[in-house]
């Protein structure tokens, strides 16, 4: 009996801890930005009801960082394929795959996407300037050539055309690929209309001063997604929040979409390039599980189709806004010849 | 208190006559403290259950196409399925299988719906986007499927249940706000006026909705979206930890209770499981990602890496629970045992242990139950990824229940996704209250009392 007992423990210690052997997978593994999340699900689950030979790519989220962060890993069927990103990758980024293993990386564009300032419906309507932004999150604004700590606490301050309301701003994590753009497309351009800041000489260190946020409360980061966005607004009527164009398109019942530089965003206008809040959208595969994990390539063109992603396509109606034609061939021809990534 | 002095009885009884009245206030006002305290949990309770059944419940009926569905030569222009010729390689077969389904994805099945819904709009035919914005866009990969299963429905008509399109299902429910001008609401004008003939004509149902359970998640189909791919990865997490959560618990329970030595080492171990049952979850998922995933190279987003994870996670809470039944079984029984010449393995698995099995079933149950509702883990192995099928084996991959109930709650379609995770909520919930009930029918039924 005790020895029965005794064989039955090992037994079962054995079966918890010892390695069982590597499985080879056969589906494509995605992770990274939630901006990007949606279009890949979309594409994901079309793509596997498509191609009857092909299983649905898995789509995890996790920021545009995080996702290049797994990605950078290794290769194996243990870590990811695909990497979805709301930005470009970063030379750094390369240089850290590399030494993992990741020598090869293929880019691929898939679109743009619009970045959009809007609050409450209940609430005030915005018209913006960037250099409204940034005068309502910058730790410290140029004042007759001084820098001094951020005076605003209402937007009315800032410019009398602003709504009489307390400035709460409700922007992206740094995990966010969004912040990114958030800071390149409003924050920077609206700093720079500043003397005191063009006069700078290092550029970086005028980015830096541009970029740093006021930390009395007033600006909200939110490191989740655009619900939790959501949520905060519900929760405070006066904040203003930064979404994607899609996510405030799917709420236009309960959002007022504030203009920049008095540009409606709206796909027309972000095609157009009027709007100026906009980005590309990428994702990055590892060439090295081309072949080894089925299905990557077709993955990829599948995603450029035309009917897939270009005017009228279900990514489309999910609020992606597609490459134009002369883009798409390009881009499908990288793909097709397996071009890495480059920096020229 | 004083002591009986020269004053006699009589001035006790006064001093307590006195504090009779400031004794008795205390006790009403503990007593009506109690009460508001249980009051306001109830009332919390209460409305937290309101809001999650007052959302979640109408979730569980969908608007739904009720649609003679014509499957039409003219457009379903396909040759016959591929059949196992004698002597044919079964890859030579799969390979013509496969183009002829491949064949088949390129069939404008959406044409065959737009011809079925021309019968109750005319109108339908002329504008093909507006009526295709009735329907949930997934459908047509539901009629393929069906030609796939069954090629001889070509040409015959067949009366359908089709989803309708999540926003469709939204307007019709009253979910956005009925007077929004054009530029607020998610449908056309045309086709919110076409939801509402259809609905009064009856051909739109509100009807009880299979697909929550039967669907895995999807994202280009929201009105399709369901949770039985999380169902079943929450369900093969559960029987891993059930497989090696209660052996190994319950064999270390009885090993440290009733064999083993009381020294500095036992004692040690016992530290470590009491701190280890304390240990946030969150802890778990960043080991199991360190150790299940880098190092023994398991697939990342399966449940086998999340039940093991999980197993981690009980193991503590069912050791502690069977040692301390262990330990309420009275020892009269074990020296009777020993007594009449029985070993002591024996002794506690003939006698001892046979006691302990409802409290060792209460707190397996219970341990269960608790990692049914963990999520924050999951995260961490990947377990939040977007997964469109239902996981076969425990090595594909999958989400868990309540991991599901976290990605609904991020869909950027809220008006309709509220409701569905309030769904999600619901059923969690119940499974949850299932398995806690469970556990206190089995002490009730077999419990001994001593």
């Amino acid at each position: 009996m005790k020895r029965r007992l005794s064989a039955l423990a090992v037994l079962s210690v054995a079966a918890a801890t010892v390695s069982l052997p590597a499985v080879a997978r056969d589906n494509i593994q995605i992770a990274g930005s939630s901006t990007v999340l949606p279009f890949s699900s979309v594409v994901a689950e079309n793509f596997g009801k498509t191609f009857a030979q092909f299983k649905s790519p898995v789509v995890g989220s996790g920021g545009s960082s995080g996702g290049l962060r797994q990605f950078c890993q290794g290769v194996g069927a243990n870590t990811i394929d695909i990497a979805n990103s709301s930005r470009r990758i970063k030379e750094d980024e390369v240089a850290a795959c590399a030494k993992a293993g990741v020598t090869k990386i293929l880019e691929v564009k898939i679109g743009y996407d619009g970045i959009v300032y809007a609050s409450r419906r209940d609430s005030a309507k915005f018209a913006f300037e960037p250099r409204h932004i940034f005068l309502a999150a910058a730790k410290e604004v140029p004042q007759d050539g001084k820098m001094v700590a951020n005076p605003y606490s209402r937007w009315s301050q800032i410019d009398s055309s602003l709504p009489d309301q307390e400035i709460t701003l409700v922007i992206p994590g740094s995990n966010h690929g969004t912040r990114e753009v958030y800071e390149e497309k409003t924050v920077i351009p609206g700093c720079e209309t500043f003397a005191e800041v063009k006069a700078m000489t290092d550029k970086k260190a005028a980015h830096k001063f541009c970029n740093a946020i006021r930390t009395d409360g007033r600006v909200v980061e939110v490191a989740g997604d655009y619900t939790e966005t959501l949520a905060r607004l519900d929760s405070q009527k006066t904040a203003v929040g930064v979404f994607g164009l899609s996510f405030y398109n799917a709420n236009r019942d309960r959002l007022h979409v504030a203009t920049m530089s008095g540009v409606v965003p709206s796909e027309a206008t972000i095609e157009t390039g009027e709007y100026p809040v906009s980005r590309p959208l990428y994702f990055y595969i590892k060439d090295a599980h081309v072949g080894v994990i089925p299905g990557l390539i077709e993955y990829a063109q599948y995603h450029l189709s035309p009917q897939v992603s270009g005017p009228g396509s279900p990514l489309d109606k999910a609020g992606l806004i597609p490459l134009n034609t002369k883009e798409r061939a390009e881009i499908a021809k990288s793909v097709k010849e397996r071009q890495a990534v480059s920096f020229k | 208190m004083n002591t009986p002095n020269n004053k006699g009885y009589a001035g006790i009884e006064a001093k307590v006559k006195a504090s009779l009245k400031r004794r008795q206030r205390e006790e009403t006002r503990f007593r009506l403290f109690g009460i508001g305290a249980v009051l306001v949990a109830l009332a919390l309770v209460a409305s937290l259950f309101g809001t999650i059944l007052s959302k979640g419940l109408p979730s569980f009926w969908q608007s739904t196409f009720v649609l003679d569905v014509h499957f039409d030569p003219e457009v379903v222009q396909i040759g016959p399925k591929p059949v196992l010729e004698a002597g044919e390689a079964p890859a030579q077969f799969n390979e013509r299988d496969l183009a002829w389904q491949m064949e088949l994805g390129f069939v404008d099945f959406n044409q065959l719906l737009i011809n079925a819904l021309t019968k109750h709009i005319p109108a339908a035919a002329d504008s093909p986007r507006d009526a295709m914005a009735l329907i949930t866009s997934g459908e047509h990969f539901a009629l393929r499927d069906r030609v796939v299963a069954d090629p001889s429905i070509i040409g015959k008509t067949l009366r359908l249940n089709l989803l309708a399109d999540a926003n469709v299902d939204v307007w019709l429910k009253g979910n956005i706000d009925r007077s929004l001008p054009d530029d607020r609401q998610q449908l056309s004008a045309q086709t919110r006026e076409w939801a509402d003939k259809l609905s009064a004509d009856g051909v739109i149902k509100n009807k009880f909705s299979t697909a929550i359970f039967l669907n895995p998640d999807s994202r280009s189909s929201l009105a399709a979206a369901g949770l039985a791919g999380a169902f079943m990865g929450s369900l093969m997490m559960m029987m891993i930890v059930i497989l090696l959560a209660v052996p190994i618990g319950v064999a270390s329970a009885i090993y440290l209770e009733e064999f083993a030595p009381k020294n500095w080492i036992t004692d040690l171990i016992e530290v470590n499981i009491n701190n280890l049952a304390a240990v946030p979850s969150i802890v778990f998922g960043l080991l199991g990602a360190a150790v299940f995933i880098l190092w023994f190279k398991l697939p990342i987003s399966a449940p086998i890496v999340g039940g093991l994870v999980l197993t981690l996670m009980t193991l503590p809470t069912v050791i502690i629970a069977t040692r301390s039944t262990l330990k309420a079984i009275p020892p009269s029984i074990r020296e009777a045992a020993l007594g009449v010449g029985a070993s002591k393995v024996q002794a506690t698995m003939h006698h001892v242990l046979p006691l302990a099995i409802p409290g060792i079933l209460t707190a397996t149950i219970i341990g269960v139950a608790q990692a049914l509702g963990e999520t924050a883990p999951l995260l961490l192995i990947g377990m939040s990824a977007f997964v469109s099928s239902i996981p076969a084996t425990p090595f594909d991959q999958s989400t868990a229940l309540p991991v599901q109930i976290f990605l609904w709650q991020g869909n950027e379609l809220r008006n309709f996704f509220e409701g569905r995770t309030s769904a999600a909520i619901i059923v969690l919930l119940a499974l949850m209250l299932t398995l806690n009930s469970l556990a206190i029918w089995l002490r009730r039924r077999y419990e001994t009392r001593w």
